[in-house]
């Protein structure tokens, strides 16, 4: 299976949570985190705040969700 | 024009011996206006002693997260509350990952896990993860396994693993501020085993952990020492939960100054661009490098962070008329 970037689920409404922290996403602004996030794969599920398991390779990356199912990038 | 520019042209350009401890602190302690010719010069040894072409390598974690040591860097440890997550990687993605990596023309691909040392299972996988990939994949395969028994050394290479990278990661007195359960020495143990396996060494670290210039110095001697094949130079990239993710990033001159330095103390070695540069360097910087002795680059992600797409990097190489090493040319 495969979704969206976990940073766009649900379209224009903005996730629950923050996908590289953790922490909810819509109290503010999490300008470390869109810094960072060009060089790093999600860590925590936006919908759900679960951790995932990452798995990175040369050119790509996956992230699954137990509940939400499996992110590329 | 620094004395010590004038020794090291001298020394290392002329004669091919590297510069000692102490040359090497005079080289990272250069003011600014003297880095320019510092890296020309360190251009200048990379090309004299080992030519223009460049070692291209990708990378890929077999087993992510979980490990029980606690270097203070790594996001990776379980003994930190970091958000990596255990995860093994299965035969065939592993074989996709060396097919991604000798798409780039890459000739290096090195399997690395997040362990103390490799368990009965982990060898299990190895074996047959580097027999798959031998099979189906135009590529050299190292490893990264962490500390290794003498039986294990002599497995990997029945393998057909050519190379095995360890590092120190910092100087010698400065690790036990790093990692605190195990010791340098033991890492330094296993690269002795590995080198007299007849596997080349690779071994390295990471700059910005908190080290002094003096222990930088220090750290680049105890390298010369070891003499490895390759070193890869890797740049912190604080990572969120370790004891080191509120650590400033390394300024990029003062990365600058390291790799001239790195190169003026090794001659010979394989240097390689390895993890953080993108943020510590970023594009400009890392153009610099590769003027400056860098001669070999990690191409596309890293083990828990994303690269640079390799086309970047290779369309770089390709702007400075350096050639990416052929196969045949390692072996």
């Amino acid at each position: 299976m495969s979704v969206p970037d976990p940073t766009t689920v649900g379209g224009d409404v903005p996730p629950p949570w923050c996908d590289r922290c953790g922490e909810p996403a819509r109290s503010g602004p999490h300008p470390a985190c869109a810094a960072a996030r060009a060089l790093e794969p999600p860590r925590f599920c936006a919908r759900c705040r679960r951790r995932m398991k990452v798995q990175i390779l040369p050119a790509g990356w996956s992230a699954v969700c137990v509940e939400h199912g499996e992110f590329r990038g | 024009m620094p004395e010590i520019l004038d020794q090291a042209r001298a020394q290392v350009l002329e004669t091919g011996v590297g510069l000692d401890e102490a040359g090497v602190l005079a080289v990272l302690t250069l003011p600014d206006e003297h880095l320019p010719a510092a890296l020309q010069l360190a251009h200048e040894v990379r090309m004299r002693w080992c030519g223009p072409e460049v070692e291209v390598e990708g990378i890929v974690s077999l087993k992510t997260g979980g490990c029980p040591e606690d270097c203070h860097f790594c996001s990776q440890s379980g003994l930190f509350t970091s958000p990596v997550r255990s995860v093994w990687l299965d035969i065939p993605s592993l074989v996709e990952a060396a097919k991604q990596t000798a798409a780039t023309g890459a000739t290096e691909f090195c399997i690395v896990a997040a362990v103390r040392g490799p368990d009965a299972r982990l060898m299990k996988q190895m074996r047959e993860g580097v027999a798959a990939i031998r099979a189906e994949v135009d590529i050299q395969v190292a490893a990264s396994l962490g500390m290794l028994t003498q039986e294990q050394v002599d497995e990997l290479v029945d393998m057909g693993v050519h190379r095995y990278n360890h590092n120190l990661e910092t100087c010698r007195s400065y690790f036990p501020t790093v990692v605190t359960t195990h010791s340098w020495e033991e890492r330094w143990e296993t690269l002795r085993m590995v080198r007299e396996s007849g596997m080349e060494v690779c071994c390295g670290g990471i700059l910005g952990l908190g080290e002094t210039v003096e222990q930088r110095a220090e750290f680049a001697a105890q390298l010369a020492e070891l003499d490895p094949h390759e070193v890869p130079l890797n740049f912190l990239n604080p990572r969120p939960g370790t004891p080191l993710g509120d650590r400033p990033v390394v300024e990029g001159k003062d990365a600058l100054r390291a790799i001239a330095a790195f190169r003026l103390a090794m001659p010979r070695t394989i240097l390689r661009y390895a993890g953080g540069r993108e943020i510590t360097l970023g594009d400009l910087g890392t153009r610099d490098g590769l003027l400056g002795g860098i001669n070999a680059v990690i191409v596309g992600n890293y083990l828990t962070t994303l690269g640079r797409p390799a086309t970047e990097d290779l369309k770089l190489l390709d702007d400075l008329k350096m050639p990416v090493k052929a196969l045949s040319a390692t072996l």
